[in-house]
């Protein structure tokens, strides 16, 4: 019997799935929020159903009936977040909320089936980090000192990369945390927030060459110390949010074009300096050669999705430990050989649709500072995605970097619940400000 | 009021910027799913077939592994499932296919492992799959059909008689491999029970399919690309070439001999290739240009890798623009530090047959579900050319006096024309000790055949190789 709900659960979470998907994309056929009502409540019911099929495959594979549990009390948590997003900001954009939500049900699920222990510790950093989020939607309009001091915010992001550097422990060959007491801590997760909000101030107050000079040295600092940290998945990001705000501030594509050649420039000289930088582009040319030594980790998940082909192997039914750094880094690959090629594409065009959403939400801001912070978030959010992803598929090199709300790591999380709810709170201010305009309108 | 317009301007323009990142970065995931799908949909079956995959055994417990077949569908391999219900792997043959259909049961070698996912993939109808899964059943695995042909393998294997070695039969026209024969063999039935025992054993090393990973010196074989090189670099006048054996050339100290110190007298390239006179091919050698020599070696693919998706040996030249006189003359012979693969020079005689085109060598030629609906056919493929056809067609001439006036006057046949090289490769320092080797194509109307072989320490090609060669050509084209 468990066979053959184990075989049967995979089509249909992968049907389920691809419905969520569907109605991501035709949310934007309707304008009104009331219309999309029902779109947003069967996205739910379809997290749901996946969600609990999944914990059902689970427990009768595992038979592990602490599974049940975590199952309920995630399940409430779910149910709970969109609750209170509905009640304390019923402007909130929606698909957001339901995009965050799923993701964060994908996470669950992969990680309970990888490591029961770590789902359970990446399940009360989630839940921490809903509660003190649930505050900065309001908060972040309302505090208007936040855009003065851009160069503190530079300044506290240099200082404490640079502490990393010095103090941090070595990780998988870069420096990229340092440790107080059991909590392991990764400063560049947000200093990425700072680093926006630090560029965003600079340039919305103005673009003359000499601010923009300002800005380069500052954002060049910052990226410097993270490859000289080994970092290079870090530095990349911060460099592209960097040309991208400046491009959107300045209106001037000959900075995006400059960004782009020295870009190149930058990689060429990486490559000829770091040995390292040289073994990963190696490793991506040809992974098959050094199987066992630079290509190991992308042969291996080449082998997951291969494998798993494109409706998976079945939750619990592959063997996705054997991928190194599965729960962080590679998620990914143990989601299609898993749940299937059909489900991960899915989970692409989600993180996709929640791009787009973050640089429509952006369009709509009519101060300078607010628009900048919402177009460097969405890109760190979106050149993340296709870093890890593009990384652990081969199409690019690999740069060891999380897959935002999925992968395992406290530190990830967090930084990407405040992006989330930073967004968030920009978009209800800028609805209520449309809805008052409108009310006067009609007054 | 101005200032709001301006500022209203300001915004929608600056929304441009927005929206091109939107798309460039939309425009990017875009290449990457299709990328992503690309993968998982095509190129990801060789991934999964790769040896380092360990997830080929999950696979085991849901699927009863498939049938390996012949291309007359005759059974290579096959599962049988014992009363018990434990399975055991059958391979009809015994000996015969030993190392090329290989075994699945302590570790994976041959089509065993070549096709390994393949036969541990069902593509039985959804229906019956669906009624496996509800029943707890395994579902059947899909067959595989070979290029394998067991009249020739037979043949091949009888003619070698007690020797150790290998032969292979290619049709250069599509790349088939018709048989692959490697001695000593082992019976993969017992693989089980002899295991411990065979794979210590490596002085016979019977798990080694010396036909694709044996490495020997090429001996006279090697004249031919010695001949192609001389060809190459004298277009106009290489007929107008004349040599007085002594049975010996010396150059420096250096002394090379003819076979058993044989003279051959006044010979042109042609006699010179025929009789296989190595004092004339080492008098060619010292005038040729090592730089172009090792630029020939590396179109004919030595010192790299072969276009094959099966284990093999790397061949090795050692020609390069330092090297001495003496490697030269040695590499021009075929001995020195010289290694191929009888694959290899199968491959090389196949592009030459083929007029200078390389069909790529291949052992699967397709793959169905057990009601026999095709899943998958590997499609001939051409590798390109390892020479023009005009000096394809050169060498063929030269490889056809061979058979007419030189060391394999056996092979002459009412019914097919033969062609080919002899070789006696010196492995010792015990200079009566040597490798027969023959590399050579026979054709009849459009039906043509490549046969190499290497019999070790039987003594000379002309005596030990050509005969079995007759043997395969006389089987291939019996029934014409």
């Amino acid at each position: 019997m468990a066979n053959i709900i184990v075989e049967f659960s995979k089509y249909a979470i992968i049907i389920f799935m691809a419905f969520y998907t569907l109605e991501c994309f035709i949310v934007f056929r309707y304008h009104s929020e009331e219309d999309r009502n029902g779109i947003y409540i069967r996205q739910n019911v379809l997290m749901f159903l996946i969600h609990f099929i999944s914990f059902v495959v689970l427990c009768l594979v595992t038979k592990n009936s602490m599974l049940i549990l975590l199952y309920a009390v995630q399940q409430l948590s779910l149910f709970a977040t969109i609750v209170l997003y509905r009640v304390i900001y019923p402007r909130a954009n929606r698909l957001l909320i339901n995009n965050m939500c799923l993701l964060m049900t994908i996470s669950f699920i992969i990680l309970t089936r990888l490591s029961y222990e770590q789902s359970v510790k990446q399940f009360k950093i989630v839940i921490v980090s809903i509660i003190i989020t649930m505050f900065i939607p309001y908060l972040v309009k309302k505090i208007k000192i936040i855009s003065l001091f851009p160069l503190v915010y530079g300044f506290l992001g240099i200082a404490s990369l640079l502490i990393v550097m010095i103090l941090g422990k070595v990780i998988n060959g870069s420096k990229l945390s340092y440790s107080i007491g059991s909590f392991s801590f990764q400063p560049s997760e947000f200093v990425k927030i700072l680093f926006v909000f630090s560029v965003a101030g600079l340039l919305s107050k103005s673009t003359e060459l000499k601010q923009v000079i300002l800005v380069t040295i500052m954002a060049a600092l910052h990226i410097l110390i993270l490859v000289f940290s080994k970092d290079l998945g870090s530095a990349l990001i911060f460099f592209v949010a960097y040309v991208i705000m400046l491009y959107v501030a300045s209106r001037e594509w000959i900075y995006l074009l400059a960004g782009f050649i020295s870009g190149s420039l930058a990689s060429i000289v990486g490559y000829q300096l770091f040995g390292h930088v040289r073994t990963r582009v190696q490793a991506w040319k040809d992974p098959w050669r050094t199987i066992e030594a630079a290509g190991y980790q992308v042969t291996q998940s080449l082998f997951a999705i291969g494998t798993g082909g494109w409706f998976g192997m079945g939750l619990a039914q592959g063997t996705p430990d054997k991928i190194p750094v599965v729960v962080s880094d590679f998620i990914f690959s143990a989601i299609s050989e898993e749940l299937g090629g059909i489900f991960a594409a899915c989970l692409i065009l989600i993180c996709v649709s929640c791009f787009v959403m973050f640089m429509n939400i952006s369009m709509r801001i009519e101060d300078e500072f607010y628009r900048l912070i919402a177009v460097g978030l969405a890109t760190i959010y979106g050149f993340q995605v296709f870093l890890t992803i593009g990384g652990v598929i081969k199409f690019i090199p690999l740069t060891g970097v999380t897959l935002p709300l999925v992968s395992y790591g406290g530190t990830s999380i967090l930084t990407t619940h405040i992006v989330f709810a930073v967004i968030q709170g920009l978009y209800i201010s800028e609805s209520r400000k449309l809805s008052t305009r409108a009310k006067n309108d009609s007054d | 009021m101005l200032q709001f317009k301006k500022h209203h301007e300001k915004s929608t323009n600056s929304n441009r910027e927005i929206a091109n990142i939107t798309y460039l970065f939309v425009a990017l995931f875009i290449c990457m799913l299709v990328y992503f799908m690309y993968y998982i949909g095509i190129k990801s079956t060789e991934a999964i077939n790769n040896t380092y995959n360990s997830r080929q055994e999950l696979l085991a417990k849901k699927v009863i592994r498939g049938k390996i077949y012949t291309r007359n569908y005759e059974v290579l391999a096959e599962t049988l499932i014992n009363p018990d219900d434990t399975e055991t792997r059958s391979y009809p043959f015994g000996n015969l296919f030993a190392q090329t259909v290989g075994f699945s049961t302590k570790g994976k070698i041959g089509i065993e492992s070549l096709a390994n996912f393949n036969l541990l993939t069902s593509n039985a109808y959804a229906g019956e799959r669906l009624q496996d899964i509800i029943e707890g059943e395994k579902s059947i695995g899909d067959n595989v059909v070979t290029t394998l042909d067991v009249s020739m393998q037979q043949v091949a294997n009888e003619a070698m008689g007690v020797y150790k070695g290998a032969v292979i039969v290619i049709d250069p026209t599509t790349g088939e491999i018709l048989s692959l024969v490697s001695k000593p063999d082992f019976d993969p039935n017992q693989i089980n029970d002899i295991w411990e025992e065979i794979y210590v054993d490596t002085e016979e090393g019977p798990l080694v399919n010396r036909a694709t990973q044996g490495l020997y010196p090429g001996g006279s074989t090697f004249k031919i690309i010695t001949l192609l090189e001389y060809i190459r670099e004298h277009k106009n006048d290489y007929q107008d070439y004349t040599f007085n054996c002594t049975g010996k050339f010396t150059k420096d100290d250096n002394v090379i001999n003819c076979y058993h110190g044989i003279s051959h007298g006044n010979v042109d390239l042609m006699q010179s290739f025929a009789k296989s006179c190595n004092s004339s091919f080492a008098n060619i050698s010292i005038g040729l240009n090592s730089n172009q020599f090792r630029k020939t070696c590396t179109d004919l693919l030595f010192n790299q890798k072969l276009p094959v998706s099966f284990p093999y040996a790397e061949s090795f030249v050692p020609i390069n623009a330092s090297s001495s006189a003496n490697v030269v003359m040695q590499t021009a012979i075929g001995q020195g530090t010289t290694q191929v693969t009888p694959l290899h020079m199968a491959m090389i005689t196949s592009a030459i047959a083929n007029g200078g085109d390389l069909m790529v060598p291949h052992l699967l030629q397709r793959v169905e579900n057990y009601n026999k609906d095709l899943v998958k056919e590997y499609k001939k493929k051409s590798y390109g050319k390892l020479m023009t056809a005009k000096e394809a067609e050169i060498l063929q001439l030269f490889m056809e006096d061979v058979v007419q006036s030189g060391t394999a006057t056996l092979l002459e046949d009412s019914k097919y024309t033969a062609a080919g090289k002899t070789g006696s490769a010196e492995y010792s320092s015990n200079k009566s000790e040597s490798h027969a080797w023959f590399t050579g194509y026979a054709y009849m109307n459009d039906k043509k055949i490549v046969v190499t072989i290497v019999l070790e320490g039987a003594g000379s090609g002309g005596e030990y190789a050509v005969p079995i060669a007759k043997r395969i050509f006389d089987e291939y084209f019996k029934s014409n």
